[in-house]
C-alpha cells in the first residue's frame, strides 16, 4: 500500500520511546534494594531472582534503546538537538547498566555486607534510588516539555525538578563517605579481597546516583536553546 | 462553428462526466488530507469528518467557488486567439487528463495535487495544440510563485498561532481555566475569516451583492455567532483529573479539541471554495461556449452558471464518500503526533491562507499550505518529530505533475479532435 507523503511528514517522536527507556532503566536500578536486603539475610535465592530480574530489565531498555537509535533517522527534524536527545539516551542506559553490574558481582562474589554497616548501607542504596525515581521524574515532563514548545514555565518546573535531583545526588555522596568511614573502621576484621570489592560496590551504587543525575544534566541541556 | 451546432448537446454532456470525473477525484484525494488531521488528533471521529467534509466542501464550493474558477477558465489562456471550436476540445481534454493523472496517482499513491494536474493539462493543451501566445504566461507566474509563497505565508501563520497558544494558555498558571477564556476568539477568528471572504468575494453568482462594509458586518455577525455556539459548548468540558495525572494538559487537549470542530468546518470550506475551481473552471468555459453557439467572445466575463458550480460541488461529495473516506480513515490513524492544539493552529493557518487565495482568485494547492503550516508548528518547537526527507518526495511531484498533466491533455487534445474532426 502506497504511503500518504502527508503521513509520512510526520516522523515517530522518540518522546514517548525516551520515557519507556528511563522508566525501565529506573525499574532496573529500583531493584537494587529488595537485592541488598536479600544479601544481608544472605538468601542467596533470592538475590539470583532478583538479579536476573535486573539482567531481564536491562535487556529491554537496551532494545529500547536500539530502537529510539534506528527510528532518528538524519533526515527527521526534531524540536531538539538530535545529538543531545541521544546523549541522554545513552546516559539512561548507563544507569541500568550501572545497577545490573552490581547485582551481578554481589552475586558472582557472594558478598558478605558486615552487619553494623548494614542499616547505613541500606540508606545509602535507598537514597541512590531516589535519584534515579527523580531522574525518571523529570523525564516524564518530557511530552509536557513538548506540549509547551520546550520553554517557559514548563521548562522552568523541569529544572527545578532537576535541582531536587542534585541535591539527591549530594545526599548520596555525602552518604558515600560515610559508608566508606564505617567500612575503613572495619577493614583490619575482614578478608582484605572481600573488602576490596566491597568499596567497589560503595563506588558502583554511587554511580548509579551520579548517573541519574547526569540524565537530569542532559535534560537541561535540551531546554539551554 | 459546424462542430458545437452538429455536437452541441453530445459535447456537454461529455463535458458534464469530464467535470464530474474530475471533480470525483478532487473529493477521493485531496479531502482526505484536509480532514486526516482532525482525526488524528482525535477531535473528530471518521463519521463526523466526513460529515463536516460533505457539508462544508458542497458549501465552500457552491458559495465562495466562483472566483478561482474564473481564473482557470480565463486567466490562464488567451481565449481571444482560441477558436470556440479548439476551446472546448482543449478544456475537455484538459479535465480528461487532470482526472486521469488523479486516479493514476491515487493508485501509485503519489503526492500530486489536483490544483497543479488542472493547471498543467490547460497550459499542455493551449501551448502545444494551439500556439505557444495561447498561453497567458505572465498569469502563470503568480500561480508559480504561489506554491511557495502560500506553504510560506501558511506556515508564518501556523507559527503565529501556535505561539500565541503557547503564551495565552499552556505558559500559564491556569491553562484549563485560559483555554476556556481564549479559545472562543479563536473560534471567532474562524468564524469571521471564512465568512468575511466568502460575502466580500464569493456570494454574487447566488444574487447577493453586499458592499465592504455591509459585508464586515456581516462576517463580524457570524463570527460572534460562531463563537456563541463556541462557548455553549465548551461550557460543558471539565477538567479530567485522572487524565492530568499522566499529562497535565489532557484537560486543556478537550478544549482544543472542540476549537478543532470549527476549523475542521472552515478547513472543509476553503477546500472546497479553492479546489472546485479545478474541475469547474474547464466546464464552465465548455458551457459558456456553448450556450452561447460559440457566437460570444470566449474571453468575455460571464458569471459562472450556479447549476456548473453544483454539479462540481456534488462531484466533490460523492468523491468522498465513495473512495475519500478509506484515505481519510488512513490518514487519521497514522497522524498521531498532531494534538489539537496544533491541529488547529496547521487547519486554521492553512484554511486562511486558501480562502484568501480563493478571494483574489489564485489557484492554490490545499495538500501543501496544509504541508506548509506543519512546518511552521515543528519550526515553533511544536511537533515531536517531522521526516523532512519527505519534502523532497513533495516538491518533486510539484515539478512532475505540471508536464504530467500538459502531456495527457496534448495526448487527449489530439483523439478528441480526431473523433469530431
Amino acid at each position: 500500500m502506497p504511503t500518504n507523503p502527508f503521513i509520512s511528514l510526520f516522523g515517530r517522536s522518540p518522546i514517548g520511546p525516551m520515557q519507556q527507556h528511563i522508566a525501565k532503566a529506573h525499574e532496573c536500578a529500583s531493584h537494587l534494594v529488595p537485592l541488598f536486603e536479600a544479601v544481608m539475610a544472605q538468601d542467596w535465592a533470592r538475590v539470583e531472582r532478583e538479579q536476573q530480574e535486573m539482567v531481564r530489565l536491562e535487556k529491554e531498555a537496551d532494545q529500547l534503546k536500539k530502537s529510539v537509535r534506528i527510528h532518528l533517522p538524519k533526515s527527521l527534524f526534531l524540536p531538539v538537538p538530535r545529538s543531545d536527545l541521544l546523549e541522554l539516551l545513552s546516559v539512561q542506559d548507563k544507569v541500568a547498566n550501572r545497577a545490573k553490574d552490581i547485582a551481578g558481582l554481589m552475586l558472582g562474589r557472594q558478598m558478605v555486607i558486615p552487619a553494623t554497616l548494614q542499616p547505613l548501607m541500606l540508606t545509602y542504596v535507598q537514597r541512590c534510588v531516589d535519584a534515579s525515581a527523580q531522574a525518571l521524574k523529570a523525564m516524564n515532563e518530557l511530552d509536557e516539555l513538548l506540549e509547551a514548545g520546550f520553554a517557559g514555565r514548563e521548562a522552568s518546573q523541569v529544572v527545578t525538578m532537576v535541582e531536587e535531583l542534585e541535591g539527591i545526588e549530594e545526599d548520596t555522596d555525602r552518604l558515600q563517605i560515610e559508608v566508606r568511614r564505617a567500612l575503613f573502621k572495619l577493614e583490619s576484621q575482614l578478608p582484605p579481597v572481600d573488602v576490596m570489592f566491597l568499596y567497589t560496590v560503595i563506588e558502583w551504587v554511587g554511580e548509579v546516583a551520579d548517573r541519574a543525575e547526569r540524565v537530569g544534566g542532559r535534560l537541561e541541556q535540551l531546554l539551554a536553546r | 462553428m459546424s462542430l458545437i451546432a452538429d455536437y452541441g448537446s453530445v459535447l456537454l454532456i461529455l463535458a458534464c462526466t469530464f467535470g464530474f470525473f474530475m471533480a470525483w477525484g478532487v473529493g477521493a484525494n485531496d479531502v482526505a488530507n484536509a480532514m486526516g488531521t482532525s482525526v488524528g488528533s482525535r477531535a473528530l471521529t471518521i463519521k463526523q469528518a466526513i460529515l463536516i467534509a460533505m457539508v462544508f466542501e458542497f458549501c465552500g464550493a457552491y458559495l465562495a467557488g466562483g472566483e478561482v474558477t474564473e481564473t482557470i477558465k480565463n486567466g490562464i489562456v488567451d481565449a481571444t486567439i482560441i477558436t470556440p471550436d479548439l476551446m472546448v476540445l482543449g478544456m475537455m481534454s484538459a479535465l480528461l487528463a487532470a482526472g486521469t493523472w488523479l486516479l493514476i496517482a491515487t493508485a501509485k499513491g503519489w503526492p500530486v495535487s489536483t490544483t497543479h494536474s488542472i493547471v498543467g493539462a490547460v497550459i499542455g493543451f493551449a501551448a502545444v495544440g494551439v500556439s505557444m501566445d495561447a498561453v497567458h504566461w505572465s498569469a502563470i507566474g503568480p500561480i508559480v510563485a504561489s506554491w511557495v509563497v502560500t506553504p510560506f505565508l501558511s506556515g508564518l501563520v501556523a507559527f503565529g498561532l501556535f505561539m500565541s497558544v503557547q503564551k495565552l494558555i499552556i505558559d500559564t498558571d491556569a491553562p484549563f481555566r485560559n483555554a476556556k477564556r481564549f479559545v472562543p476568539f479563536y473560534m471567532f477568528l474562524t468564524g469571521f475569516m471564512v465568512a468575511l471572504m466568502t460575502v466580500t468575494k464569493g456570494l454574487k453568482h447566488v444574487g447577493l451583492h453586499l458592499s465592504g462594509n455591509q459585508g464586515v458586518l456581516l462576517a463580524l455577525g457570524i463570527g460572534v455567532l460562531v463563537m456563541l455556539l463556541g462557548m455553549t459548548i465548551l461550557s460543558r468540558i471539565q477538567v479530567d483529573a485522572e487524565a492530568d495525572k499522566t499529562f497535565h494538559y489532557a484537560s486543556v487537549e478537550k478544549v482544543f479539541a472542540v476549537l478543532m470542530v470549527f476549523t475542521a468546518c472552515s478547513m472543509a470550506f476553503a477546500h472546497g471554495a479553492n479546489d472546485v475551481a479545478n474541475a469547474v473552471g474547464p466546464l464552465a468555459a465548455i458551457v459558456g461556449v456553448i450556450e452561447s453557439q460559440g457566437a460570444a467572445a470566449v474571453g468575455a466575463k460571464a458569471a459562472v452558471p450556479g447549476w456548473v458550480l453544483l454539479l462540481g460541488a456534488v462531484g466533490i461529495v460523492i468523491g468522498l464518500a465513495t473512495y475519500g473516506y478509506k484515505v481519510i480513515a488512513t490518514i487519521g490513524k497514522e497522524i498521531t503526533e498532531l494534538t489539537p492544539s496544533r491541529g488547529f493552529a496547521a487547519e486554521l493557518a492553512t484554511a486562511s491562507t486558501v480562502v484568501g487565495a480563493s478571494a483574489i482568485g489564485l489557484p492554490v494547492s490545499t495538500t501543501h499550505t496544509l504541508v506548509g503550516a506543519v512546518l511552521g508548528i515543528g519550526i515553533a518547537r511544536g511537533i515531536g518529530a517531522l521526516n523532512l526527507g519527505v519534502i523532497g518526495s513533495i516538491f518533486v511531484s510539484w515539478i512532475v505533475t505540471l508536464p504530467a498533466g500538459a502531456i495527457l491533455a496534448i495526448l487527449f487534445f489530439g483523439i478528441l479532435r480526431t473523433v469530431f474532426g
